[in-house]
């Protein structure tokens, strides 16, 4: 089990936890404002955006090139900017906290 | 608005049905919400049904991306009916009749029934078993045990839009031996231009898949182990597995027992509504006038029936709002995914922009006069993310700038200045 806070635009701090799935996908289930998903987690949508605290995020495995394309210019970018769809859930990723950016 | 006591019911559970279900709690809505469809399975994701769900090995209904996990629905207290079909609406009594037999009675009416693939009048298709279209979980589960099954794996496609071509590349990554058959002079006739159109001719060949442009199916036999494809140029393709992916019609069915105006979809104004009060219509089955692009249109795109779920929601609940979203769509086709802003239709002139270091990474954006209405990205999110920002917040760039390789990616090398604009 993969323990998982989000943190909302608002300020609303929700933690959840799970063991399969991606970041996105759980946000969605459990209605994480901010997170939509619409593309399904393809890196189509930019509707996932968050800022993954700096501790973590040199932990996670580098985006992929159309991940950070997407990022680049997406409103509210930073150097700790994701899409979560794509962040796996394992525990490699127990204790995470992320920012939804929008 | 007090909604406590009100029904609110929607025909058609999918991209824009469901979306707009949760969209109405979200935004206040007290009173019941009946989420219908025909499809049993629990609403789902349809994209990856012609993209991962086919280009993978295993198969198994569990694999479909659900929209929103069942809970949601529970919790959202959203009744969902699944496997069952609104047969008939009743305007007077203002209900709905499902296929067991139950009435339902609505006070607001939303209209998200979407689109079914259309199966051309081809001589001998209507026998034929192995055929498949690919709009719904079931094609897919069929058309994976149909090529499963197969001896030989020969797969004729009958249609080169971002289906077909989209079904060639995940079952050819399957080994499949692939033959697109396209009616008009080149694929992606209706959706894309000559250039973009091209260059996904040349990437399939380069696949190893069959594309033939200008062949027409007309007949259709089925033999015990085989089914025999006769084209208008006299050539012949053999096939153990068929696809259909000609287009699709939009489900008017429901709108025409209302008497609701219908015109290539249900006729919708810019708050969503229908010609009849409180009848609501939104996504693939929605014509609609774009207030940017100044011409009545009907989309197919997963952005198109979300954000039109969001604004009916609104609408709905008495806060008006009007539709102007700017349209976005993506495919993904072997390595290469191409993502669409804006609508090219009408463009003027366009420029291409390929990126000095990188290969199989290139936009086309077009204007209109001097505005930029459209961008094409290719393997390039950043032409796609910018490309959308400026087209939403009406920016004027310079062609020439973009189209110059040499001047680094980053938005204010783009924009015109004062002096240049004028
Ligand atoms: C294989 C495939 C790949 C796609 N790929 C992409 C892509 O990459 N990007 C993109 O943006 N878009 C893509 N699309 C298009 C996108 O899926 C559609 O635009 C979207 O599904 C439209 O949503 P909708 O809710 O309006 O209609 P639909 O998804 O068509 O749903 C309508 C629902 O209404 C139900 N229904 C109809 N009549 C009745 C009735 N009388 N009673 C009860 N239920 C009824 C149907 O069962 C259906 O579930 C793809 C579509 C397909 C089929
Ligand atoms: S869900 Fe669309 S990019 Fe993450």
């Amino acid at each position: 089990m993969a323990k998982i806070t989000y943190i909302t635009k608002a300020g609303e701090e929700i933690q959840l936890e799970a063991n399969s799935g991606s970041l996105m996908e759980l946000a969605v289930k459990h209605k994480v404002a901010g997170i939509d998903g619409d593309c399904g987690g393809v890196c189509s949508c930019a509707t996932c955006h968050v800022h993954v605290a700096p501790e973590f995020y040199q932990k996670l495995d580098a985006p992929t090139e159309i991940e950070s394309d997407m990022l680049e210019f997406d409103d509210n970018v930073t150097e700790y900017s994701r899409l979560c769809c794509q962040i796996p859930i394992s525990a490699a990723v127990d204790g995470i906290t992320v920012n939804v950016a929008n | 608005m007090d909604t406590t006591n009100l029904n609110c019911v929607i025909i058609g559970a999918s991209h824009a049905g469901a979306n707009c279900a949760m969209e109405l709690r979200k935004q206040g809505w007290q009173g019941n919400i009946y989420l219908i469809d025909a499809d049993a399975h629990l609403p789902y994701h349809r994209p990856p049904l012609s993209k991962e769900y086919l280009s993978k090995e295993e198969e198994g209904a569990t694999k479909f991306k659900p929209l929103f996990a069942l809970e949601r629905y529970q919790e959202e207290e959203i009744t969902l009916q699944l496997g069952l079909k609104v047969t008939k609406v009743i305007k007077k009594l203002k209900s709905v009749i499902l296929s067991n037999g139950e009435t339902i009675r609505y006070d607001k009416l939303v209209i998200a029934t979407g689109a079914s693939a259309i199966v051309p009048p081809i001589e001998g298709i209507e026998s034929c078993r192995k055929v498949s279209v690919l709009r719904s979980a079931k094609d897919a589960i069929q058309i994976q045990q149909d090529f499963k099954t197969s001896t030989n794996k020969e797969v004729v496609i009958i249609g080169g839009g971002y289906i077909g071509l989209e079904t060639a590349a995940s079952l050819r990554k399957l080994g499949g031996n692939i033959t697109v058959l396209e009616r008009e002079e080149r694929i992606l006739a209706r959706v894309a231009p000559i250039a973009l159109a091209d260059y996904f001719q040349e990437l399939h060949t380069a696949n190893g898949v069959k594309i033939h442009t200008g062949a027409s199916a007309i007949k259709i036999i089925e033999t015990d182990d085989a089914i025999e494809i006769q084209c208008n140029n006299r050539n012949v393709f053999t096939a153990d597995v068929l696809i259909v992916g000609a287009g699709v019609k939009p489900n008017t069915f429901v709108a025409e027992e209302i008497g609701a105006e219908i015109n290539n979809g249900i006729k919708v104004d810019e708050n969503l509504q229908t010609t009849v009060e409180d009848v609501y219509a939104i996504g693939d089955v929605a014509q609609f006038y774009h207030p940017t692009y100044k011409e009545w249109m009907r989309l197919e795109s997963v952005q198109n029936a979300v954000d039109q779920a969001k604004i009916v929601a609104c609408n709905i609940i008495g806060n008006r709002q009007n539709y102007n979203a700017i349209p976005w769509f993506w495919s993904d086709q072997y390595h290469v995914k191409l993502q669409m802003v804006g609508l090219s239709k009408g463009f003027t002139y366009m420029v291409i922009r390929t990126e000095a270091d990188k290969k199989d990474c290139f936009s086309i954006w077009y204007f209109k006069n001097d505005a930029l209405i459209a961008v094409d990205a290719v393997n390039n999110g950043k032409a796609f993310v910018l490309g959308g920002k400026f087209i939403q917040n009406k920016i004027l760039v310079d062609p020439l700038k973009i189209a110059d390789n040499t001047i680094p990616f980053k938005p204010n090398n783009f924009i015109k200045t004062e002096i240049n604009a004028h």
